[in-house]
């Protein structure tokens, strides 16, 4: 265990930054998202969730894969390099941490995904645990501990301290790295501040939320309940749920051209927009409440189906903050438990 | 708002409607949805209050397909984007009985949370009946209290006005919130030199990750596509690769609501990256009162508007007045 | 200032296929000279400039987009360029708003007979050019390297 004092950590971060890519959330036009650190990054640990999750580190918005030149009748294919340095994504909070945990499940698995698997490899994982959780986080549910995170290293922020623990070998090199700033400390210093999250926690109002019906054996029973005609209808069909998700991993496969080449780029794709999975018969969900169905349904009856139970949601609670129409994941649980008389 | 639940049960139980478009009760204190209540029963989860700032106009759309007429609740702001759809014959103004309902601002959660106040458990003083001059927050981390105008939409301090445009009948009173006048950041951007207002708006559109939002919370939006979910104009809908993709789409969905944008605010209240959206519409609302006579869109459902109209001595493009 | 001197402007011009086209045509007719860096595109009428040509035209790389169409009075369909008048007159504006120089766009009225007009104008637009460098803040990062 080591810990930093707070008006430290720019010292910290620069002498991360000198030695590899650090990536942490800043703050840019009154909003904190994720960043690359330079000097004078106005960094931000202080807000819970960043707009976009830490999920951009890893798997960005939108990313080139090769690009194509043609001279003639012959044709180049040049690919894009692989993520080969190694980077720190610092300040992660627990959720976005099992976040990453998920998506290695669709990554990782055959195929791999070489462009995300180079990343995950390079990639040293900060978690910061959350000193004040607020009313949309149900991470606990899917059985995120937000007290003691997981990830390559541990941090807690206490008043004007910042605690450190090496969980992995990743972890022990970036301590070693930063060793001339750290200090020790005893693992006791953060109990008081673990007990003190576990108390927030039990008073958050999605804190007992059930997910007992939801699992992979429920597709036939879920998909055709009559819920979904009536719970779609306040969706306006907008990216901002899936783009804001730490989870969702849709991607669109798109060409642009430069004029001296063309690039191949992956982005983003949503399922709640109507060109999704455009196909040249057309598209296979034609109306708004199959694209809404499909997306609860993917989180939590299809993807526990093919990985062992695990729910492809983590609790973060971004969509809902950010629903333009207040409708999110959590009135779909609630809304079928009331159905279901739970 | 017991009056309002009983008129609206009387107009269902007398045959009037079929159904009501207003606002469902939240999970939290702050986060009503729309919904289309089919039975009186069901308007017993109904609620109207300062955080029901979603305009239902845009949802009469597809209202106006339904069997029998619908009971829409528009605030005063929204009846001019009520209005406007009924000029673009969008929406059919005999499938909807418009109940104007009185507001007295409407509250954004994000200024509630800027203010520092976290892990909400309930609200109040945002009640419709209430005078909505304090509200009083109950969170994990101890009470709070916010001046209720401290935590008001934007577009609420620079209201158009608490008069309704189109209603069949008004219920509730209104309380006027209007302190600001709505094109003074414009003027500010405009006296800017060329390098400054570029780099504002290049950092605040850097952060556009395209999700569509503002586009879909619209009502001025209500093509059947748009432009940028076609494959056919390399118009990208989803990159977010180059902060010109995301220039030229905020640029351009501007442009095509000009004239006939009734500044109902929904873009920026909706944005998830709180970029301020209205300052692109109101450029264009300013310009158009300059150059070519004030206009409202939506102040009426017949006027032509600027953009489809024209006169001989009309401006040069690039000539100031 | 030798770096202008070498700075070639790629200008894009839309020019209505009744009017301006013609008159480029006896620009050419005529022996008139204006620069090669003047690239033309025929649209049926001034009112057919979609915004998004101009802003695309932007993107590719374009350093000053112009756009040329009948006298207003004159327009082949009767009214199109005056409603081309109103919107470039918004949209130039707003791109001033967010800071892309005035200068860079234009509207220009030419007829099928003012051959030199079309000359002049095209060598008085690349001469401004020319003078205001090249276009940095709205190309495509994509399309530089």
């Amino acid at each position: 265990m080591n810990k930093i004092a707070v008006k430290e950590l720019s010292a910290l971060f620069s002498l991360i930054a000198e030695n590899e890519q650090l990536y942490l959330p800043a703050e840019k036009g009154g909003q904190t998202n994720y960043a690359r650190y330079e000097e004078g990054t106005r960094f931000d640990l202080s807000t819970l969730k960043t707009v976009k999750s830490a999920k951009e580190i890893f798997f960005p918005q939108s990313e080139t894969l090769y690009t194509m030149y043609k001279n003639g009748k012959k044709i180049r294919i040049t690919q894009q390099e692989l993520q080969s340095e190694n980077f720190v994504a610092f300040g992660v909070r627990g959720c976005d941490v099992k976040g990453i945990e998920v998506l290695d499940k669709v990554f990782l698995s055959a195929p791999v995904d070489s462009f995300y698997s180079a990343r995950r490899d390079h990639g040293t994982i900060v978690s910061l645990a959350c000193g004040e959780p607020e009313e949309s986080c149900f991470c606990t549910v899917f059985g995120v501990d937000p007290a003691n995170p997981v990830g390559d290293v541990t941090t807690w922020l206490v008043g004007e301290t910042l605690y450190w623990r090496a969980n992995t070998e990743k972890g022990e090199a970036l301590t070693e790295m930063c060793a001339s700033l750290l200090a020790d400390a005893d693992e006791a210093d953060v109990e008081a501040e673990k007990t003190k999250i576990k108390n927030i926690l039990e008073q958050l109002p999605y804190t007992n939320l059930s997910l007992d019906s939801w699992h992979g054996d429920a597709t036939k029973e879920k998909f055709s309940s009559e819920l979904w005609k009536e719970l779609y209808k306040p969706c306006l069909g907008c990216g901002t749920c899936t783009f804001v998700c730490p989870t969702c991993q849709c991607y669109d496969l798109k060409d642009y051209d430069t004029g001296k080449g063309i690039q191949k780029y992956r982005c983003w794709d949503s399922c709640m927009y109507s060109d999704f999975t455009m196909m040249a018969h057309g598209n296979n969900r034609t109306s708004q409440m199959q694209r809404y169905r499909q997306r609860f349904m993917h989180k939590l009856v299809y993807f526990p189906a093919n990985n062992d139970g695990m729910y492809s949601c983590v609790g973060c609670g971004r969509c809902v903050d950010k629903c333009p129409a207040s409708t999110n994941i959590v009135k779909v649980i609630k809304a079928f438990a009331e159905k279901e008389g739970k | 708002m017991q009056e309002l639940i009983k008129r609206m049960k009387e107009l269902m139980a007398d045959g009037t409607v079929q159904r009501v478009l207003g606002w469902k009760k939240g999970d939290l204190s702050y986060n009503p949805e729309p919904y289309y209540f089919n039975s009186a029963e069901e308007l017993d989860d109904f609620v109207y209050d300062g955080f029901c700032g979603a305009n239902l106009s845009k949802y009469m759309v597809k209202g106006s397909n339904l069997e029998g007429k619908t009971l829409v609740l528009l605030k005063p702001c929204d009846t001019y984007s009520f209005n406007q759809l009924i000029k673009e014959h969008r929406v059919l103004r005999d499938k909807a009985y418009i109940i104007g309902v009185g507001c007295k601002g409407k509250l954004s959660p994000e200024k509630i949370k800027e203010k520092g106040v976290k892990g909400i458990k309930s609200i109040s003083g945002a009640e419709i009946d209430g005078d909505c001059k304090e509200l009083k927050i109950d969170t994990v981390y101890g009470e709070k209290t916010l001046a209720y105008k401290d935590v008001m939409l934007e577009r609420c301090h620079v209201c158009k006005g608490k008069e309704h445009m189109i209603y069949d009948e008004l219920m509730l009173e209104s309380v006027d919130t209007c302190d600001g006048d709505r094109f003074t950041d414009v003027e500010i951007i405009e006296n800017l030199p060329a390098e400054e207002k570029f780099e504002f708006f290049r950092k605040e559109l850097s952060k556009c990750i395209r999700c569509n939002a503002c586009r879909n919370v619209c009502p001025a939006c209500n093509c059947r596509k748009c432009v940028f979910d076609s494959t056919k104009f390399d118009a990208e809908q989803k990159a977010n690769v180059d902060p010109f993709e995301e220039s030229m789409f905020h640029i351009i969905r501007a442009f095509h609501v000009a004239g006939r944008c009734t500044d109902c605010g929904e873009c920026s209240r909706v944005c998830p990256q709180g970029i301020p959206l209205h300052l692109f519409n109101r450029k264009f609302i300013k310009d158009i009162n300059e150059y070519y006579g004030e206009f409202k869109a939506g102040e009426d459902a017949e006027t032509k508007g600027p953009l489809t109209d024209y006169t001989l001595e009309d401006l040069e493009p690039g000539e100031r007045r | 200032m030798s770096m202008n001197e070498e700075f070639r402007p790629k200008i894009v011009a839309f020019c209505c296929n009744w009017c301006s086209y013609a008159g480029a045509d006896l620009a050419g007719s005529s022996r008139l000279a204006y620069p090669a860096d003047v690239k033309i595109i025929r649209v049926p009428c001034s009112c057919r400039v979609n915004p998004m040509f101009i802003l695309r035209a932007f993107e590719r790389g374009a350093d000053g987009v112009i756009i040329c169409g009948c006298h207003p009075g004159d327009c082949h369909y009767s009214t199109g360029n005056y409603y081309a008048r109103r919107r470039m007159t918004l949209l130039f504006s707003m791109l001033d708003y967010v800071g892309i120089e005035r200068g860079r766009t234009r509207v220009e009225w030419v007829s099928a007979a003012e051959g030199v007009k079309f000359s002049n104008t095209m060598n008085d637009f690349v001469e401004t050019i020319r003078s205001m460098g090249k276009n940095v803040r709205l190309g495509d990062l994509r399309c530089k390297n």
